[in-house]
């Protein structure tokens, strides 16, 4: 057998191979001082992997404590796989959004694939069936060849791993910004449906009980994946495509099948999916929730390559295995579960009283390390905040006014703009029907899903608009929060809670950490006064390349609950005669819109404004009008603002309208107010509507002839046909695709 | 009636199926593994959409050397009916139930979105609910549904009517916008749209009902109790 010649503890030291791992001087010399020695090559790995950001959230801890986390219907928060939340009937929603980013600007399919298997894997380790995924994807300009292919490939990555996994994708969104061209953001997003008598823990209860290995051997793929993730992208990180692991849906699938079989098994105590830091931060992690320690035989991991050392087999990041505890003397029935479905599942350990992980490898100890000071011990860095000259510059602007002469070619325009054009093109290649349950699939506010066997069904969105957050993060933040919430309600559903994964810069610079500061405290308050705690989340920092960073990028994914099918709305008008209304009044805000994208190229000036208590108000009364039954169709008015918005809730059906204006043209049509909404309600329930929803005002009709009619002031300023409308908006990004740039 | 949902490793839409007999329909239904040899207690076989073994080596090549698919082949024999949607489909032309074979879609990349079909035959034991020539929307959901066999051979399943469903606007590039075709004793169906995501309005549509009601009163109407 060759031997393993590995570099000394002593040659690690003076060398400082440690930096090359990722790890700085002053947490070398911690973790010196934690052993009392020096560690060895693979002690050095399983550190420098466990203390990266993206394990230990080292960078961004002191900023998540301030998220709300609890209510009384969060059954599980922060810390676990993913959040959970009570849906009643003894039912619960688990969730959780996780990033992608890094593997996916070096490797897309393969990138996007293995992100959608990793969020499956940390939903259903919970012992939750995954019922939806969704994503939310930034990219560049689809002007340059190399931004269509990362899109291209990203959405082919999804749909290939998501539709054969059996999991219906059904919603998120997509939009495009320069700042994102040599770093796209691909965040995965998966929900699961679990009784809650089900509910798995990654937990490493029971001295003497057994770890077992299950699903795919181990290989020497993505070996320091989780610290790739914690560096900026540039020149070299095309040299760590081998860091880009390697999905197998059909794999998946079966582990899936297994380990939901194996959660009805009473031998089992705890599972938790092998992901980021791979076999190291499951069995620490595991084992340091539970005040025990784990001992494993690395002889015993299934291995797909020869001769794997110890630090490539603790710190690879090979994709669909799974780490189980299991009560002694039973494994024999896991096995046995993990053999119907054609996996094996082996035992490679055993828990352990002394709180360390040790590891053997051909008869020696090749690790000894307190598994608390791997899982916990991590530094904690209050990186230094400041706010960045843009900032008061863009505070003290002069409010940006475009001037709209022509109505409808500046609508026209919008619609073709690829952050607001149909994503038909993405979600056309996403099973988003496969379990049977979408009633509302992509293309309205939130996609809905019905609870089988129930009355109920859930609502699920993925929100940011970055654009604001760069502008303001605190305001643009807040923005987040409350436009997810919106979705959910002109869903019909009561927001329930919320995962979010917080993309972002190099933390180490000043302003954007301050970007990030800003951004989470906005977030927050936004949940408090929405009622959606953060129940799960994820940390991508060092986002950027070529000395730019991306916009800070915090998406929001929310789920809420639909108490009764007959609740479920869409954005789309339902039938001619209805009464169109919206609710809100439009204020000149152009800072971080559509329009200004479209005139200048560029973002300046102010984010739009936010009152949460006006927020909460017509988010509450347009509820409960849905609920009371009085509700037709409802759409939040967002990008573009509501000539965009009107134009989208038209397309379904291809119905028309005639809507009658005053005040500001260019505000009307085309600012992004926040807090608004465009209602539809039967004639019969206008005066019950009104009664309801307090900042609601009529604006016009909904007509059956195809066309779009908006007057203002009395006279005439946009005519257009819906179908050539949707046409433009339909074809704007097959069309981008298909140009040579 | 009883029926069989085949369950292959990587199938996906095997509980939808199930649902769809159980609650679409109200007849009884049961999950049989792949690795069983016997389906004989069974009136009604069908092969669910999926992918089975990963789509590896070809979409079904692999699950279509299954233990069951000898069992399936014997009840097919008896006159069983016997369904296979998407993958199921795929699997029953490399069994060589059915004859021709599946390509990559035209355009290249998956779809899912609901389409219309035409029914072009109600003669079938799968479509005697419908009206000839009615168009039904039933949803797709495909990579490999781009349906293709010789001008011979589809000269021999038109000219024996054993083109049930074709597609109004071709998504796959079907040769003759062929969407669902039957064997020629007629009791062996495939096709790429799935009507078990069509039993409930609520989720867009309900006009795969008729196809299972299709199925089990042809099968009331050759078991007519008599006591």
């Amino acid at each position: 057998m060759q031997s393993i010649v590995e570099l000394t503890p002593a040659y690690i030291a003076e060398k400082k191979i440690y930096q090359d791992m990722g790890l700085s001087d002053a947490e070398f010399l911690s973790i010196q001082n934690i052993l009392g020695r020096n560690p060895n090559y693979t002690e050095t790995g399983l550190f420098s992997v466990m203390w990266s950001e993206h394990c230990s959230y080292k960078n961004s801890k002191p900023l998540l404590k301030k998220f709300p986390t609890t209510a009384p219907h969060v059954l599980q928060g922060p810390g676990e796989g993913a959040g959970i939340v009570d849906i009643g009937d003894n039912q619960a929603v688990v969730f959780k959004i996780e990033s992608h980013n890094h593997p996916s600007a070096i490797e897309p399919y393969q990138g996007a694939a293995t992100g959608v298997g990793g969020i499956l894997r940390d939903v259903f380790s919970m012992g939750a069936r995954p019922i939806a995924l969704l994503n939310s994807l930034r990219f560049g300009e689809l002007t340059s060849e190399r931004v269509k292919y990362l899109f291209r490939e990203v959405v082919h990555g999804i749909s290939g791993y998501g539709n054969c996994v059996g999991v219906p994708t059904v919603g998120g969104e997509v939009q495009f910004d320069d700042c994102y061209e040599g770093n796209p953001l691909v965040n995965a997003m998966c929900v699961g449906l679990i009784d809650q008598q089900d509910i798995q823990k990654g937990i490493a209860k029971g001295i003497g009980n057994t770890v077992m290995y299950a699903g795919a051997p181990t290989g020497r793929d993505g070996i320091h994946g989780a610290t790739f993730a914690s560096e900026e992208l540039s020149e070299e990180s095309e040299s760590k495509r081998p860091s880009v692991q390697v999905g197998d849906p059909f794999m998946e699938k079966l582990l899936i099948e297994a380990c939901l079989e194996v959660t009805q098994c009473d031998a089992l105590v705890g599972m938790q999916d092998m992901g980021a830091a791979g076999l190291t931060s499951s069995s620490s992690e595991m084992a340091s929730k539970s005040g025990t320690g784990i001992e494993m035989n690395l002889d015993q991991i299934p291995q797909r390559e020869q001769n794997m050392t110890p630090y490539e087999l603790m710190l690879s990041e090979s994709q669909e295995r799974m780490l189980l505890i299991v009560e002694k003397g039973r494994e024999h029935e896991i096995e046995a579960i993990f053999e119907k479905h054609g996996l094996h599942a082996v035992s490679v350990g055993e828990v352990i009283e002394d709180r360390v992980l040790r590891l053997t490898h051909q008869n020696e100890v090749v690790a000894d390390v307190p598994v608390d000071s791997l899982a916990e011990d991590a530094p904690v860095y209050h990186q230094p905040s400041k706010e960045p000259a843009y900032f008061s510059t863009f505070q003290n602007m002069e409010d940006y006014y475009p001037h709209v002469d022509n109505a409808e070619e500046t609508l026209m325009d919008l619609l073709k703009q690829s952050t607001i054009a149909s994503k038909e093109w993405v979600y056309d290649q996403y099973d988003t029907m496969v379990q049977t349950n979408t009633v509302v699939a992509p293309g309205s506010d939130a996609a809905v899903l019905r609870i089988k066997g129930t009355n109920k069904a859930i609502a699920m969105t993925t929100d940011c608009n970055s654009r604001y957050i760069y502008l303001d993060p605190n305001t643009g933040g807040k923005i987040a929060v409350a436009e997810a919430a919106r979705n959910i309600i002109c869903s019909g559903g009561k927001p329930l809670a919320l995962t979010d994964c917080l993309n972002f810069g190099n933390p180490e610079i000043p302003e954007y950490f301050w970007q990030m500061e800003h951004a989470v405290e906005g977030m927050s308050r936004a949940c408090e006064s929405l009622s959606t705690p953060v129940i799960s989340g994820n940390v991508s920092l060092y986002n950027g390349s070529n000395q730019q960073s991306i916009f800070p990028t915090p998406v929001v994914g929310m789920v809420g609950l639909i108490e009764d099918l007959e609740h479920v709305t869409r954005q789309s008008f339902q039938k001619s005669g209805d009464l169109i209304y919206v609710i809100g009044e439009a204020k000149p805000e152009f800072g971080g819109s559509e329009l200004q994208k479209l005139r200048e190229g560029r973002y300046f000036g102010k984010a739009p404004y936010l009152d949460l208590e006006i927020e909460q108000k017509r988010q509450d009364q347009l509820l409960q009008a849905i609920q009371g039954g009085v509700v037709q169709s409802a759409h939040d008015i967002a990008e573009g603002g509501l000539a965009v918005a009107l134009a989208e809730s038209l397309f379904d059906q291809e119905l028309g309208c005639e809507v009658a204006l005053s005040g500001d043209l260019g505000a009307e049509l085309f600012s992004e107010t926040q807090s608004r909404f465009i209602v539809s309600v039967s004639k019969q329930d206008a005066s019950k509507f009104e009664e309801m929803v307090d900042d609601a005002r009529l604006v016009g009709t909904v007509k059956d002839e195809s066309n779009m009619s908006i007057s203002h002031n009395d006279l005439p300023v946009l005519n257009l046909s819906t179908h050539e409308l949707k046409q433009a908006w339909k074809e704007a990004i097959p069309c981008q695709l298909k140009s040579k740039g | 009636m009883k029926f069989a949902v085949i369950v292959f490793p990587g199938s996906n839409c095997d509980r939808d199926m199930h649902h769809a007999i159980q609650e679409g329909i109200g007849e009884e239904v049961h999950f049989v593994r792949h690795t069983e040899s016997d389906l004989a207690s069974f009136d009604g076989i069908l092969l669910p959409g999926g992918f089975s073994h990963g789509d590896y080596l070809r979409s079904g090549a692999m699950a279509a050397t299954s233990p069951i698919i000898s069992a399936i082949k014997k009840e097919a024999e008896k006159g069983k009916p016997v369904l296979g949607v998407c993958n199921g489909f795929q699997v029953l032309l490399e069994a060589g139930l059915l004859p021709g074979a599946m390509l990559s879609n035209e355009g290249q990349r998956f779809i899912c979105r609901t389409v219309e079909l035409r029914v072009e035959n109600t003669k079938s034991i799968f479509t005697t609910s419908y009206e000839k020539g009615q168009i039904i929307r039933i949803p797709v959901a495909h990579g490999d549904g781009n349906y293709f066999c010789d001008e011979e051979t589809y000269k021999s399943l038109k000219d024996q009517e054993r083109i049930l469903f074709t597609y109004e606007d071709n998504p796959n590039g079907s040769v003759h916008n062929i969407a669902g075709i039957s064997n020629e004793r007629g009791n062996v169906l495939g096709m790429m749209p799935h009507p078990e995501r069509a039993v409930e309005s609520l989720l867009g549509s309900d006009d795969g009902l008729k196809l299972f009601q299709s199925i089990v009163k042809s099968w009331r109407e050759t078991h007519a109790v008599h006591s």
